[in-house]
């Protein structure tokens, strides 16, 4: 891939990034650390990867995305702004009570967003629901999701992989956000589910594994799984959890919580040199 | 005679026969075809049915995902595992975004019988009732739910409906040209001492107890309230004001289903005795289905009880 197309899915990450982080200082409340992780990941999906128009958000051709950890709505709503979904301004309303951009991903209020969610485990199956829809109409849009690791202790995700396997639905993606933490610390001491290669393959799905922050893996790995056919499609990205704040960075105590003002001021220090560094 | 026949019969094949006209309409089911009738759906249009084995949660989030392309989905499993097991799935995944998906809890009540408590859902009405914007339908009997089942294909939103495992007696054809409506219950039998409001196969019941009533000079009004939610308050109204006692009688726990929904817009609005009939707050458990009702006094000579306490604080 060109080095100037791997350099604009970067800066874009990182404006987004800062975005987030900003949302969930003003709102003092918010899931940083897993939003970050994924924002490699959701930026190269709104940016090359999908088929979608800002300017036609229910178009029914087009791909979808559902975001099954829903408490990263600082990812969503930033890629989605970016990409010209909605204003950026409307950040600001995030989780407040005069505004409609609410605390987990919501669709009713947010043009762009195909599934309202924040119960763990449940949206994929709505993706799995969305896939089967396009089989059965015969359309040939895709549909993606990304889970968060610690979401996979949730029963119904394996449900919902079992059924996508049955119904041999090549035209599903997931990925999985490996940043290996979740709120009460380290996925492999909360509840271990690896090893995620070998319990996926034995679900039915390709699984294909890639540094979440590598674009050029990324977008391989999504072109691979749009290659392949008769079975759906997990990614295993692995992620560092607070990518890209260096106190955020693997760290699990930044799951949910909001930077104070003088920790905000560095997280966005840090992002704006990245940015300058990619816009330089 | 009159047409006998289980509500979860009358379903199927309603939805069935409604296949070729609606082809955005799809079916699901947990493993239970046979038993939640949806069977008859998948012989109709094979294409369109979907089992999902035995993972309720899943079958509801699917469900929403092919609501959200434009299909009608209707879930089918037994009330226990449709609103119990998949109760968050149904809140969070169909009702807070509005999503188009029905939701069929087939086997409701303590008339599953032998199968025990575990399968007895009896707190369906209460939980369902419970999440806003959900509608909630219990039709009585094979007439009713033919054309409840159409209205529903016809209804934009989430909505849940329990039918029941036994056959029971049609009833509503004594209306002449009956039309089912969401949310607009039916005066089935007139009467001016008290009114019996009753739901799904109660209704039956409370018809009966009415004749026990007219033969000791008390004369029961009875309505039949397919739609717990929304409840039709001009109605309830209507029979407080002019028969000054309300019976309520379900096959669900008395607490937080029809019988709440009546007590709680009467004491808001109207006070007037209200008495709950069903089940008492208890678990069910095995035996024959008419057995296990009578059991728990879920039956004529229970709602004809309740009649008289509700007689008594009236005076």
């Amino acid at each position: 891939m060109e080095n100037c197309k791997i350099k604009q899915l970067q800066l874009a990450a990182a404006k987004a990034r800062l975005l987030g982080v900003q949302m969930v200082h003003d709102a003092a409340s918010g899931h940083p650390g897993g939003s970050l992780s994924c924002m490699d990941v959701l930026t190269a999906l709104y940016n090359g990867v999908m088929r979608i128009d800002p300017a036609d958000p229910k178009n029914p051709d087009r791909d979808r995305f559902v975001m099954s950890k829903g408490h990263c709505s600082p990812a969503v709503y930033p890629v989605l702004a970016l990409r010209g979904f909605f204003p950026v301004e409307n950040l600001k309303m995030f989780r407040r009570i005069d505004g409609h951009m609410s605390g987990h991903v919501e669709m009713k209020y947010n043009p762009g967003v195909d599934m309202s969610t924040g119960s763990l485990g449940q949206g994929i199956s709505v993706a799995v629901g969305m896939a089967l829809a396009g089989k059965q109409s015969g359309k040939d849009y895709r549909v993606y999701a990304i889970l968060g690791d610690g979401e996979l202790a949730e029963g119904q995700v394996w449900e919902a992989f079992m059924s996508a396997a049955k119904y041999k639905l090549d035209n599903l993606c997931a990925c999985v956000d490996v940043n290996g933490l979740q709120i009460d610390g380290a996925t492999k001491d909360v509840m271990p589910t690896e090893p995620l290669d070998k319990k996926f393959e034995a679900f039915g799905c390709h699984v294909i594994k890639i540094d979440g922050h590598d674009f050029e893996q990324i977008n391989a790995a999504y072109a691979e799984a749009a290659a392949t056919k008769g079975q759906p499609t997990v990614i295993l990205a692995r992620t560092v959890k607070g990518k890209g704040v260096s106190f955020m960075e693997n760290n699990a105590g930044w799951h949910g919580k909001a930077p104070n003002d003088e920790q905000f001021a560095q997280a966005k220090a840090e992002l704006e040199a990245q940015i300058k560094e990619l816009e330089g | 005679m009159a047409e006998k026949i289980a509500t979860r019969e009358a379903y199927g094949r309603a939805l069935a026969a409604l296949a070729d006209r609606y082809p955005e309409l799809v079916c699901f089911d947990a493993d239970l075809a046979g038993a939640t009738m949806s069977k008859f759906f998948k012989e109709a249009a094979p294409e369109r049915f979907f089992d999902m084995g035995i993972a309720e949660a899943n079958m509801v989030g699917v469900a929403a995902g092919m609501s959200l392309c434009g299909y009608k989905p209707f879930v089918n499993t037994f009330a226990m595992f449709a609103a119990g097991r998949a109760w968050e799935q149904v809140r969070n995944t169909v009702c807070y975004p509005g999503l188009n998906v029905k939701v069929i809890g087939s086997h409701g009540g303590l008339s599953v019988g032998e199968d025990g408590a575990t399968h007895q859902c009896i707190e369906d009405f209460a939980i369902m009732r419970a999440i806003p914007g959900m509608t909630v339908l219990c039709p009585c009997d094979g007439n009713e739910m033919r054309q409840a089942v159409e209205a529903l294909v016809n209804y934009e939103g989430p909505a849940y409906m329990r039918l029941g495992r036994l056959a029971v007696e049609t009833v509503t054809d004594s209306i002449p040209g009956y039309k089912f409506e969401i949310g607009k219950g039916v005066t089935l039998r007139d009467g001016t001492d008290v009114t019996i409001i009753a739901v799904g196969m109660n209704v039956q019941m409370a018809l009966a107890a009415a004749e026990t009533l007219a033969a000791e000079g008390i004369s029961a009004r009875v309505i039949d309230m397919h739609t717990i939610k929304p409840l039709d308050r001009e109605l309830v109204l209507k029979a407080a004001k002019e028969t000054g006692a309300i019976v309520t009688t379900e096959e669900a726990n008395i607490l937080g289903g029809l019988g709440a929904a009546v007590a709680e817009l009467l004491a808001e609005e109207y006070p007037v005795p209200v008495v709950r009939h069903g089940v008492n707050d208890e678990f069910g458990r095995s035996g024959k289905a008419p057995a296990v009702l009578d059991a728990y006094g879920v039956n004529a000579a229970g709602i004809v009880e309740k009649v008289k306490k509700a007689l008594a604080h009236k005076k």
